[in-house]
């Protein structure tokens, strides 16, 4: 890769996380709290995206590490008291050793066989959160509010009911994990990722361990989405069995569909364009399912390549 | 009853709200209190209604409604919003809330928690209404509250839910339109170990709202000399109940069922199939059959079984003015179906939540003098004050107890016989019967 | 109970449900065994059965039986129609890639439900069986419709059999499903075959929402779970095999009916999932199927 390209790429995602710091001084109350809402919702798509847009592998069941991340968060914030970011570095490391050990087994099918599993585990976990729901509390769920103001109040945690530290909280999340897959995308390991995609089977005769760089991509992915479920429990302070649901793991598949998948600025710009339609949509109509599944269709009719595809395809060929 | 009919009076409003206050004060029993009220003309004819708004009616009351639209809360959602509306017309029709108009904003849900913490957003920042109300599904209820309290907008719920009585939601939660599920339990508890058997076996959904049956229910059995045969949690996404009807002990005395969701016809057809003619007791929260027609082919069998009711779904010839007043407004006929079309069952036991709700919050707004968001502090201090709701027309279910603390009401509870394919009431539980020992108070957190 | 009605119980309720699930998982299997794709959409054409069902039923009213009737014949044919609209719409457009199919019948399935819940609305709505009596044994009752729909499961399973097997369809069906390009060579109109698939699928699912909604109601959300249960017999049975997908059908059908009797119906599906997945990681094409993919 060409200096000028790494460097451009670089000044690209750098300005971007700067002027999505920026304008937290601007937004009006209702879209400053939507915004950070959105760059949580997109941390997880853009864990989908590193597995999804760029190793080719599609996957349902990916709200099992959401709430994994979730899940370890604020069971151990509401029954240990351990604060906000000791319990999101429990929900990255949760999220992430669910993938992995998860990646052993589901790794040895592919295509739609995969697909099936990661639906299968998914549907697995949700299970099992109601099974157990005597800790999890089942599909009621719980809040951390009274935790987190607690310990803020004996001086051990920030006030994370406070809009200013959420988006910064949300900010910081979100810069890390994109970040973290704009430096993949541009790296070696990411084009041996975008190998996988193109040509598996070419791409091991040429001496690379597939297998590692799928697991790789898969441990990640869930760390990501991990990192996204702990940061939504902290910030919204609600942890239910609803985020394990189905439904939970087409969303990020439709965010990154949509804003571009193999793009790094895809999942934002999905996960944001999505947000606000549905919000604007329920307005004047609660079929909001229409808006959904019309989505879904159109991207898959007309627009393949998602909105950062199609600006790539069309002016930016040196986007990652 | 009849006597106070022809004395139907044409007093104001104002008068109205007067008068319940004292009524108030002076801490009256349960039936005077009725009494007093309904002289006091709680219900206002038609033409009387076009009061105009007293001084400063320039800005209506917005008041935020969460609506379980789509989703599985939809059968609720939709009779909720009916409701809601009949509401508002019957109190702009009486002057409004504090001289000023109420407008109603309603916003979708889809019976999800996460898109509930949003609509809360949406209704407060963007719509920036006067308060919230509406949602019926904890997981909605438990999943919105938070950012309730953190945008501090009295939030109020019409759920049922043991969750804001249990002390773990925030001071700005409230539920003081309908009473909570633990108080229903324990209040139905003693007749029917009393009437139908000691020895029970029970079946419930196996999520949160069903562990609240289960544990408090089995707890009361247990407290009162009775035993628990079987515990059957069925899953929330089951769609076939016969096998689970051999786990019933053949001594099994009462059987107590409560269902929720689409399934819930299937259960009780399967159950009838099972058991036939020789069935032991049944009980059943209406749950079991809210926004069914008990007269559906398949349910001949639950002749002769009992049913928890709040409001009676079929009219009779006791019901007060107050509550035949209130299924003429709602559009209910003697059945409990729409009048529009007779196949569609109301949620009766749990929609006049909404129509109470909706007059606990003008009383609020009146007697706190609430203008703008800076007077929540009294606004919410003027709630924890109330300990009574008088029957009338703000309260056709009946009177309630309110407990501060708690940000909970609590009112009779009815047990109903179905008799020729109809519910009929054949014991109401005094409020007492209900109360249980508070686990929180809300009164200490801060505003 | 004493254990051996108990089991009995177990045993009739397993086999009402292996056959109901077969028929329903048949529609998936075919279109899998054939075409290669997941139609995500399969349980929503399952829910349009027993919506249409309903509609049926109140279109006539007086003797259930005449409703019921009409509705296997309107019911699977506007179904199959849908299909059809689909899959010259869409699924031939993207060329039946199987990733966007799944993409595309996921938002076909959020359509459908919309569409359902607009007009038809969110509650539960129940359809009269053709015809009602209860069985009586010793020991327990037993509703006599559910056995009727097993029977009928049954017949509908064996003509799919014989169509498969004895008719020109049928050979054009295994020739597509063996090699699409040979096939394709050979003569065989391998899109108009692909058509004929995705809709007769659809139909077979539209058939046995028809048939269990008098046991059940019609409710737009109703059909998650025979999409997940299927899916769980198709891959079990092994992806496109008719008798794998009847094999596995009573595996799941007989071992839920019994395993949840004896443990928490909640552990049962849990373990159901986990050997779904265990399955494929294994035998990637199923215990009964081809395993050479």
């Amino acid at each position: 890769m060409s200096a000028g390209r790494l460097r451009r790429i670089l000044v690209l995602h750098l300005a971007i996380v700067g002027a999505l710091f920026a304008v937290q001084f601007f937004l009006p109350d209702y879209h400053h709290t939507n915004v950070a809402r959105i760059l949580v919702l997109a941390t997880f798509a853009i864990g989908y995206n590193l597995l999804f847009g760029y190793t080719g592998l599609m996957s349902l069941g990916h709200a099992m590490f959401f709430a994994a991340g979730m899940y370890a968060c604020g069971l151990c914030i509401y029954y240990f008291n351990v604060g906000a970011p000791g319990g999101f570095a429990l929900g990255v490391v949760a999220g992430g050793t669910l993938a992995a050990v998860f990646g052993l087994v589901a790794l040895r099918t592919s295509g739609v066989s995969f697909l099936i599993v990661t639906m299968m585990f998914g549907q697995a976990c949700y299970l099992t959160l109601l099974y157990f729901n005597e800790i999890t509390l089942g599909d009621q769920g719980f809040t951390l509010s009274s935790n987190l103001d607690a310990l803020h109040r004996a001086g051990a945690g920030l006030a994370y009911s406070d809009p200013d530290v959420k988006y910064n909280a949300a900010w910081l999340v979100f810069t890390g994990a994109f970040l973290v897959s704009a430096l993949i995308a541009a790296s070696p390991i990411g084009r041996v990722l975008i190998a996988v995609r193109g040509n598996e089977e070419r791409t091991r005769l040429l001496g690379y361990n597939t297998f590692a760089y799928k697991w790789l991509a898969l441990c990640l992915s869930g760390a990501i989405a991990g990192a996204a479920g702990a940061a939504y429990a902290v910030l919204f302070s609600y942890v239910g069995a609803s985020f394990a649901s189905i439904l939970y793991s087409i969303y990020p598949l439709l965010w990154t569909l949509l804003g571009g998948a193999g793009t790094t600025l895809g999942p934002l710009l999905g996960t944001g364009i999505m947000f606000y339609l549905i919000d604007i949509t329920s307005g004047w109509t609660n079929a909001y399912l229409f808006v959904v599944g019309g989505s879904l269709l159109a991207l898959v009719l007309w627009f393949p390549q998602g909105v950062m595809g199609a600006v790539r395809a069309r002016w930016a060929r040196w986007l990652p | 009853m009849k006597k106070r009919e022809q004395q139907t009076t044409t007093r104001t409003a104002d008068s109205f709200t007067l008068t319940r206050r004292e009524a108030l004060k002076s801490g009256l029993g349960l039936t005077a209190a009725a009494g007093a009220v309904g002289l006091a003309g709680g219900y206002l004819p038609g033409p009387l209604a076009s009061s105009v708004y007293a001084q400063g009616s320039d800005q209506p009351i917005r008041i935020g409604f969460q609506v379980h639209r789509t989703g599985i809360g939809a059968v609720y959602g939709r009779w909720y919003e009916r409701t809601s509306a009949a509401a508002a017309k019957y109190i702009n029709s009486i002057g409004g809330i504090a001289g000023r108009p109420i407008e109603i904003v309603p916003e979708d849900d889809g019976t999800d928690p996460k898109r509930g913490a949003e609509v809360v957003e949406k209704l407060a920042v963007q719509h920036k209404v006067d308060f919230i109300y509406g949602p019926l599904f904890s997981h909605v209820v438990i999943g919105s509250a938070p950012r309730a309290g953190e945008l501090k907008i009295p939030y109020f719920v019409v759920s049922e839910g043991y969750h804001v009585a249990s002390g773990k939601l925030n001071r700005y939660v409230f539920q003081p339109g309908i009473t909570d599920v633990r108080a229903q339990i324990t209040s139905i508890s003693s007749w029917v170990m009393d009437n139908l058997g000691k020895k029970v076996t029970m079946f419930f959904p196996d999520y949160a709202f069903g562990y609240d049956h289960r544990d408090y229910f089995s707890a009361e059995v247990v407290k009162k000399g009775g035993s628990i045969g079987e515990l059957l949690a069925i899953p929330p996404t089951e769609s076939s109940y016969t096998r689970y009807f051999p786990r019933i002990p053949a001594d099994t005395e009462v059987l107590y069922h409560v269902m929720v969701g689409p399934g819930v016809l299937t259960f009780v057809k399967e159950m009838g199939e099972h058991f036939g003619s020789r069935r032991p007791q049944i009980f059943g929260f209406i749950d079991s059959l809210e926004g069914v027609d008990i007269a559906t082919p398949g349910l001949d069998f639950l002749e002769g079984t009992h049913f928890w009711e709040a409001f009676p779904r079929y009219a009779s010839n006791t019901d007060t003015r107050y509550s035949k007043a209130f299924r003429e407004a709602v559009g209910v006929n003697a059945s409990g179906a729409s009048k529009q079309d007779p196949k569609d069952v109301a949620t009766y036991s749990h929609m006049f939540g909404v129509w109470e709700t909706l007059f606990v919050i003008k009383d609020a707004v009146e007697q706190s003098g609430y203008r703008s968001k800076k007077d929540y502090p009294a606004l919410i201090e003027t709630l924890e004050g109330f300990e009574w709701f008088n029957e009338g027309m703000a309260h056709p279910q009946g009177g309630k107890k309110f407990v501060g603390a708690l940000h909970q009401c609590y009112g009779r509870q009815h047990i109903s016989r179905v008799t020729g394919g109809k519910l009929d009431v054949v014991h109401t539980t005094a409020i007492e019967d209900g109360m249980y020992d508070a686990e929180g108070d809300y009164t200490k957190q801060s505003l | 109970m004493s254990f051996g009605p108990h089991l009995f119980l177990a045993v009739l309720e397993g086999t009402v449900t292996a056959f109901v699930l077969a028929l329903t998982a048949l529609g998936l299997s075919l279109v899998f065994g054939v075409m290669r794709i997941v139609n995500v959409a399969h349980g929503e054409f399952f829910m349009l059965g027993a919506v249409l069902a309903w509609y049926c039923s109140t279109l006539i009213s007086g003797s259930p039986l005449l409703g019921f009737a009409l509705a296997l014949v309107v019911a699977p044919l506007l179904v199959g129609a849908l299909a059809l609209l689909t899959d010259w719409s869409v699924l031939k457009r993207v060329d039946y890639n199987p990733e966007s199919t799944i993409v595309a019948t996921i938002g076909l399935l959020y359509i459908v439900q919309q569409l359902v819940l607009t007009v038809f609305g969110p509650e539960a709505r129940p359809v009269a069986a053709p015809v009602y009596f209860r069985v009586s044994f010793p020991w327990f009752g037993y509703s006599g419709y559910k056995l009727i729909v097993a029977g009928l499961s049954a017949s509908l399973l064996l003509a799919t059999w014989y169509a498969l097997s004895r008719t020109r369809l049928g050979l054009y069906m295994r020739a597509t499903q063996q090699d699409y390009e040979i096939a394709q060579a050979f003569g065989v109109p391998v899109r108009n075959v692909y058509a004929t698939v995705f809709a007769l699928g659809a139909m077979l699912a539209a058939v046995a929402g028809v048939l269990i909604v008098p046991v059940q109601q019609a409710h737009y959300l109703m059909g998650l779970d025979p999409l997940l249960l299927s899916f769980i017999v198709v891959i079990i049975g092994g992806l496109g095999s008719l008798k794998g997908t009847v094999v596995a059908a009573f595996v799941i059908g007989l071992s839920d009916g019994i395993v949840s009797v004896f443990f928490s119906p909640t552990l049962a599906k849990i373990l159901a999932t986990l050997l779904v997945a265990a399955v494929l990681v294994v035998r990637p094409g199923g215990l009964f199927g081809d395993n050479r993919a």
